[in-house]
């Protein structure tokens, strides 16, 4: 900043997407970024000036060599096939996975302490994360951002399916923005309203960007996004009608004085059949997202005349009538088969819904050690024939250090259900590695599904600053094919537990019946039993030792 | 134990054992039948109470108030189902929808290995239709299911009704933090099974379905809803699921719980509670409730469509509405407010229901007995066939012993060979087989040959076998080794008794009721029997005790108890039927009563009626 006094180098941008769904229930989906090109991991030079950057994560990144960095919260489970696909996905519970830096050494420690710390900054239980749910994935988590590091030594991913999200994570999370809770979009973020929702997801990503088209210089970028899907039946009392109050119990009246943009876009592609918008806004906007060319109505916050003559915007959507939705490419689900305390298999079933095109997709799966996999029994299966993998890298988990680790390239055929499955036999726990506090069992992370899906439409390859911010988190490489990263349904499995009351009760049994049942029985099958001669009086065992002595026969 | 290692005193009291022994097993089986009726007396039992802390504490609200529009909706499905002639799978389907709801339909089929005379089919075709009410902000891993079952005529319409007014209720409220599966089975029992091993992706009893589409994680409690009137004066708990498993008793406590709260008159075996213990009529209805109780977990079959839920670990019970003839009458509404306050408070569960306790006898359903309490019972019985195996032991010892101290140890054979205890052994066991396999598979034939239906064949065979086994292999042993010695029945006896005594104590620490009906009726002659007594008393005595005796006392006893006697002939056809459903219910969803009672008890018995005609 020193060197550029007049103008800032970092900027801010602030937007609300709004997406009608089909089921009747409303998504909406904030992006807040941060753009500062600034260069943390600079060995000489420490940052020390933060402005619009939040600067307990700017101390982070630097002190801890992070090049990219994605934590997720989230509760509850995007439902791909009533809601379509999301911007971002997430899985249910905690999820983090951060690139360090080449320069690290150790990666592990640092990957320790970092987790540590975030655990602090976030309010959650991130300090769970250690090596027994920690891997490495070879192909399925690449950097999103500059550069093309490949060798993931320097990758740590981990999820925490158990992890509850609440306030209490919204709050440190609503902290990091210039703004805060104070002004602009971010004031529709209340808490009673957030989590009276069938979805939640909040999310940091921070990574290295271009700071322009030519790619002359390098920038931070820290996305913060929080998505929310409002039910119609518990929010929206049965009613397909919308309106901001109606979601967030606020209106918009101001954009985020930082910001150098604001703004709300509503998708009205499927306008006017569906449904209708006020106020109306001549403002549209076009943008390719997730393979199809989506309308979006854009108010921006910037312009006073957005507000009205109210000086508040409450969008309101009304529904007009039903459409059906087309099924989403690509979906999966998860589920354990099998009963019983001892086996099981686990199903992972992939669906391609394209009625014509084949694409790979690279299934990860990371199981705890606990559930010993057995790697042989796996089997692919496309309509019914066996579907060779082209690629399968494994890492089989060690006990009480590492899990399973299973990755693995899987050509979908068109309009086909792959299932991919695999046996276990549940470990016996050690007595104090179960939790102490009432449990619903043992979870099983997500499997992340991640595939590049044909594309309807042309992707929009280009790199501008216009463009929504939506719309630009993936970057896309080529033009006939969107990324897509689809998660599963964490697992809940129940291992063999004890009854907890009953080994002192047991201890004690069988202690008493060792002690005394087996030990004499022992004693009495083991032992030779003989007749006792009776004992010789004195005066005769005299008589006998004299006699022995003389050499004659001895006296009985 | 120098009791044990001291010979002299070891002598002391096997003599006492031995010189004893009759009395003691005497006393034993009495104290044994009169234990066992002790524990329908209201000072020994237990007063139930809630284990879990997470059912117990939490308060819930019932808030349900749409009787009417489970009404309707009954009478709306009611007029579908009889105009689809069977399940109305479409309006079903539109109907859960609406109540937004994720719908998923799974057909099934399966041939039945002879026809089902009481439910009248052979080929069964169906569907069955589920709604998952997504719990928001949960992740598919918990679930609860409410099961109402499609069944044929006017009846359990208003279960179904019920069931989608709850849905549309539920599916507005936001507390849910486990999802909900609403499921409408066709075919009572097999339509339950499909669905289960769908769920479960298993395949255990060849039964064709087409896979799942939708499920939502482990499921932690299931209720099945049976109600087939608009009015009704009381609830009857069914708890005795598959192979006599129970549900946690902690279901039992919610439900009774949320009776008192509500003022519902609760039945367990159709029969209310009486407070009179101290008389002699509140002491026999508490009997009679626990004897229920009995022969029912004791058939081994499933009582309502719960009962399969329990092989996957999942605590189920049956509820069904009563219309009786009493004054007092309870609307729909207030079992929707009952439901929905057992479905929240299992909602809050935080960890499976494991609190309480699985094995257990309720003589009401503010009493129960523990395992703790009634295995005694059992013991007792066991203990007399290990006394005379004991006894025979010595028995077989002594001689030998005396035959180290004699001059030639040659001249003395050395015990029975193996043949002559492996004979009877093996070809009781054959018959056994062909009991167990035959008359399923020779029915064809039978039919062919005589003029009788599939059904009838089957049990027919089944009879058929069971008495020529009576008189097959009584002389076997003598085909190998000539006559049989003194010492060859009694090492027969011994193994006999030691191999009744690890079946009936395996079967009563699984299925605690079977056991004991087996162990009551068997002990007594298997204890006494030996070849020296007069063949044709002995021999009755033996038939009447035998088995399947025991299964006809049952059905007439049964009869008794629900109060609804029947003559001879007619106990006999039902003696019948319950030997084909008993068949049905082993190939169906896999029951193992058939089995253990063709395969081991049987074969046990005729091991004694071996002996019985030693020669």
């Amino acid at each position: 900043c020193s060197h550029h006094p007049g103008k800032a180098r970092d900027q801010f941008q602030e937007e609300l997407v709004i997406r009608p769904l089909h089921s009747g229930d409303i998504y909406a989906s904030f992006q807040f970024r941060t753009l500062w090109d600034t260069d943390f991991l600079q060995e000489r030079q420490k940052v020390s000036h933060y402005r619009l950057f939040p600067k307990s994560l700017g101390q982070v990144l630097s002190k801890f060599s992070v090049r990219e960095l994605h934590i997720s919260f989230t509760q509850g489970f995007w439902r791909t096939m009533q809601w379509g696909q999301p911007f971002i996905p997430s899985p249910p519970g905690a999820e983090l996975w951060v690139w360090f830096h080449d320069t690290v050494s150790d990666v592990d420690g640092n990957w320790k302490e970092l987790t540590n710390v975030l655990s602090g900054i976030f309010c959650a239980s991130l300090n769970f994360i250690d090596l027994t749910n920690t891997v490495q994935p070879s192909a399925s988590f690449k950097p999103l951002g500059l550069g093309n590091a490949t060798d993931h030594r320097f990758l740590r991913y981990a999820t925490l399916p158990r992890e509850i999200v609440c306030t209490e994570n919204l709050t440190p999370w609503k902290k990091l923005l210039p703004c805060g809770s104070k002004a602009g979009l971010s004031v529709l973020l209340k808490s009673e309203k957030l989590f009276h929702s069938s979805f939640h997801s909040q999310a940091v990503h921070i990574r290295p960007v271009c700071q322009d088209e030519q790619c002359t210089s390098k920038a931070w970028e820290l996305r913060q996004t929080l998505n929310v899907v409002f039910d119609l039946y518990t929010s929206g009392q049965g009613k397909k009608e919308w309106s901001l109050f109606k979601m967030f119990s606020r209106t918009l009246t101001e954009a985020c004085p930082l910001a150098t943009s604001s703004k709300v876009y509503v998708d009205i592609t499927d306008n006017p059949e569906l449904f209708e918008l006020s106020p109306a806004t001549p403002l549209l906007s076009q943008a390719v997202v997730l393979g199809d060319r989506r309308t979006y109505s854009v108010f921006d916050l910037t312009r006073a005349e957005t507000f009205g003559q109210l000086r508040s915007l409450n969008l309101l959507l009304r529904w007009k009538g039903d459409s059906g939705m087309l099924r989403p490419l690509l979906h999966a689900e998860r589920y354990v088969a099998g009963f019983g305390l001892q086996t099981g298999e686990i199903h992972t079933v992939i669906y391609n819904n394209h009625p014509y095109r084949a694409f790979p997709v690279l299934l990860m799966d990371s199981v705890p050690w606990y559930l010993q996999l057995y790697i042989h029994t796996l089997t692919v299966t496309s309509k019914s024939r066996d579907n060779k993998p082209s690629y399968i890298h494994y890492q089989p988990a060690k006990d009480r250090h590492r899990p399973h680790l299973l990755e693995m390239l899987i050509q979908l055929p068109p309009h086909s259900m792959t299932e991919v499955t695999v046996q276990f036999e549940r470990a016996l726990l050690k007595w104090t590695e179960y939790t102490p506090d009432p449990n619903h069992g043992f979870y099983v992370g997500s499997s992340v599904v991640s595939a590049l899906v044909p594309s309807m439409v042309a992707m929009n390859t280009n790199f501008t600053q216009d463009q929504p911010l939506f719309s630009s988190f993936v970057p896309v490489k080529e033009e006939s094919s969107y990324f897509v990263r689809v998660y599963t349904e964490p697992l809940l499995v129940n291992l063999p537990t004890p009854d907890f009351s009953m080994p002192y009760n047991v201890i004690c049994l069988t202690c008493t019946v060792v002690a005394v049942g087996y030990g004499s029985f022992y004693n009495l099958l083991t032992r030779t039993f003989q007749v006792d001669e009776p004992s010789l009086p004195l005066a005769k065992r005299l008589a006998n030792l004299i006699r022995r002595i003389r050499g004659v026969p001895l006296l009985a | 134990m120098g009791l044990l290692s001291d010979p002299n005193r070891r002598k002391a009291l096997t003599n006492l054992l031995t010189r004893l022994n009759a009395p003691i097993c005497m006393v034993c089986y009495l104290a044994a039948i009169v234990w066992f009726m002790g524990l329908a007396f209201e000072p020994f039992t237990l007063r139930t109470y809630m284990s879990e802390n997470a059912m117990g504490s939490t308060m819930v609200e019932e808030r349900f108030s749409s009787g009417e529009r489970a009404l309707s909706l009954a009478k709306e499905f009611d007029a579908h189902k009889t105009k689809a002639g069977g399940m109305p799978v479409e309006w079903l389907v539109k109907a859960m929808q609406a109540r937004g709801l994720e719908v998923f339909t799974q057909s099934f089929s399966r041939k039945l290995p002879f026809p089902d005379e009481n439910k009248e089919r052979y080929m069964v075709r169906g569907t069955n239709v589920y709604g998952i009410l997504r719990a928001p902000r949960a992740p598919r891993t918990e679930a609860l299911v409410i099961t109402a079952p499609c069944s044929p005529g006017n009846s359990n319409n208003q279960a179904v009704g019920l069931l989608l007014a709850l849905a549309q209720y539920f599916r507005n409220q936001i507390f849910w933090a486990k999802d909900i599966i609403f499921l409408v089975n066709e075919h009572d029992l097999i339509g339950m099974q499909a669905w289960l091993e769908g769920y479960h992706h298993t395949n255990i009893t060849g039964m064709e379905y087409s896979p799942l589409q939708g499920r939502a994680g482990s499921i932690q409690a299931a209720l099945s809803l049976e109600l087939s009137s608009d009015v009704i004066t009381s609830l009857d708990l069914i708890l005795e699921g598959l192979n006599g498993q129970l549900p946690n008793l902690d279901l039992a406590n919610l439900f009774y719980a949320f009776c008192q709260k509500l003022g519902v008159l609760c039945t367990i075996q159709g029969k209310l509670q009486r407070n009179d213990w101290d008389t002699a009529e509140g002491y026999t209805h508490a009997a009679q409730t626990m004897m229920l109780m009995v022969l029912k977990q004791a058939c081994g079959r499933s009582w309502g469509d719960h009962g399969l839920f329990l092989r996957y670990h999942i605590e189920a019970a049956s509820i069904r509405g009563i219309n009786g003839f009493r004054h007092y009458k309870m609307d729909v509404a207030t079992i929707g407010r009952l439901l929905e306050g057992m479905v929240r408070k299992l909602n809050n569960l935080l960890e499976r229901l494991h609190q309480s306790y699985f094995f257990y006898l309720l003589p009401s359903l503010s009493r129960f007995v523990s395992i703790g309490y009634y295995m005694p019972a059992f013991g007792l019985l066991a203990v007399i066939l290990l006394l005379r195996a004991l006894d025979l032991w010595v028995n077989l010892g002594a001689p030998a012993l005396e035959a180290v101290d004699g001059v030639t140890e040659a001249e003395q054979p050395s015990g029975p060979g193996v043949l002559t205890v492996l004979t009877p052994v093996v070809i009781s066991h054959l018959t056994g087989v062909a009991l167990y396999l035959l008359p399923v598979h020779l029915q064809e034939m039978a039919v062919e040959h005589f003029p009788v239906s599939e059904t009838e064949a089957v049990v027919l065979t089944a009879v058929a076998i069971y008495t020529a086994g009576l008189a097959l292999p009584h002389n076997t042993q003598r085909l190998l080794s000539g006559e049989g010695t003194e010492q060859g029945w009694k090492v027969l006896k011994l193994t006999a008794l030691l191999y009744l005594a690890v079946l009936l104590g395996c079967t009563a620490l699984i299925n605690f009721s079977l056991g004991f009906v087996l162990a009551v009726t068997l002990v007594p002659i298997t204890a006494s029997m030996t070849p020296h007594m007069p063949k044709a008393l002995s021999a009755l005595a033996m038939v009447l005790l035998s088995p399947a005796f025991t299964i006809l006392y049952c059905v007439f006893i049964y009869q008794e108890l629900i109060e609804a006697p029947v003559s001879v002939s007619e106990g006999w056809m039902l003696f019948l039927s319950v030997i084909s459903q008993g068949i049905l219910d082993h190939a169906l969803y896999g029951s193992l009563v058939y089995p253990l009672l063709a395969l081991f008890v049987y074969p046990c018995w005729l091991m004694f009626w071996n002996i019985l005609f030693w020669s």
